[in-house]
């Protein structure tokens, strides 16, 4: 296993800037649904604001249990793949 | 420093790649036979795409002093029609005794359906019985993790030593097990999805080099052909030392592909 080579301060300060703009971005990106006028939310959004809950958490691994939670949990093959594509989110969630 | 980039679809990239990955150190790159975008007409146009691989491609790579080599199989996207699939795994046999092809891939699920399972179980027989290296494709976004945890234990059901078989798109949820299971790990180095260098650059931190390589998986989708110099220059400005950013982009590849007794940078 290798230590990171950066202490937190400096992983901070050559960091910081980058992920306020994407904090910023799904702001935006979330207004911009709302002044859309759509009632219903859409299951990736939801899933989307989930993921934000598991960010508040202080525990570590936060990118494991993120990727969990947008993931398909059932185990069994299914019958036949009507589509190519993937949504980012499970369909249930 | 030259690096290799194990996995990129240079079919779909034009030489102004070629010769801009040259210029950032790459000296050789494997190829897996992919989804081109649309599902193919017919069993010859796989023909054709694998002649593509086999000879067009090292050419045009060789001009720009990379090395060039493939792998073929039918992708999970098109293995849905299982007799169309079958009739693609006939032709791939007459391809392994090219100089260049170095095993079957990148095969495994896109959907997790039972077809896929199938086709994919058929093409692990044949790398079984011609003694092939495996290069796996794990799925996309949501389908990921299932579809990983499917494939290793197909890969159970088998006679292949782990350690000649690659999974390739491990993320945060899979890289583990898939490491603790025997098998090589890659990570895919893309703009959206998969993994970014700088969060490849932390699986690096948190689980080492042993059996892990990086790829750009570049291909005619949104995806960068200079990842891997891109995520190097990330390790390096972290402070890591040269000998794990060579580890990581040159000797790891060149001990997993060698594997295969094709394997050449010269
Ligand atoms: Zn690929």
């Amino acid at each position: 296993m290798q230590d990171n080579q950066m202490t937190s301060e400096e992983i901070v300060d050559r960091y910081f800037l980058e992920h306020r703009a994407k904090v910023l971005d799904i702001a935006a990106f979330l207004d911009r649904i709302d002044r859309s006028g759509s009632k219903e939310k859409d299951f990736r959004i939801i899933a989307l604001l989930k993921c934000i809950d598991e960010l508040q958490s202080g525990d570590e691994n936060r990118t494991k249990r993120i990727l969990e939670l947008l993931s398909d949990h059932s185990i069994e093959p299914i019958d036949v793949a009507s589509t190519k594509g993937a949504s980012g989110a499970p369909p249930t969630s | 420093m030259s690096y290799i980039d194990p996995h990129i679809h240079m079919v779909s990239r034009t030489t102004d790649d070629y010769q801009r990955m040259a210029q950032a150190g790459c000296v050789a790159i494997t190829e897996p036979a992919f989804w081109a975008g649309f599902d193919r007409s017919s069993s010859q146009g796989f023909f054709d795409y694998f002649r593509q691989l086999t000879d067009t491609e090292p050419k045009r790579a060789a001009t720009y002093g990379i090395k060039h080599h493939c792998w073929l199989c039918i992708n999970p996207k098109e293995a849905e029609d299982v007799g169309f699939a079958r009739e693609v795994i006939s032709i791939i046999p007459e391809f392994l005794d090219c100089p260049t092809v170095l095993g079957i891939g990148e095969i495994g699920l896109n959907k997790n359906s039972k077809n896929e399972l199938i086709i994919l179980e058929e093409q692990l027989a044949l790398a079984e019985s011609a003694n092939q290296l495996v290069l796996v494709h794990t799925p996309h976004l949501e389908d990921k993790l299932k579809g990983t945890n499917l494939i290793m234990d197909a890969i159970d059901n088998t006679s292949l030593d782990p350690t000649r078989v690659l999974i390739d798109h491990v993320e945060e949820h899979t890289i583990k097990s898939v490491l603790d299971r025997g098998f090589w790990a890659g990570m895919t180095l893309y703009p959206d999805s998969k993994c970014t260098p700088q969060r490849a650059a932390d699986c690096i931190e948190m689980y080492g080099t042993d059996r892990l390589w990086i790829n750009s998986a570049g291909d005619w989708g949104p995806s960068d052909p200079l990842a891997v110099p891109k995520c190097r220059l990330e390790l390096a400005s972290r402070g890591h030392s040269e000998e794990l950013i060579n580890t990581i982009s040159f000797g790891n590849p060149l001990d997993f592909l060698s594997k295969s007794g094709k394997f050449s940078i010269s």
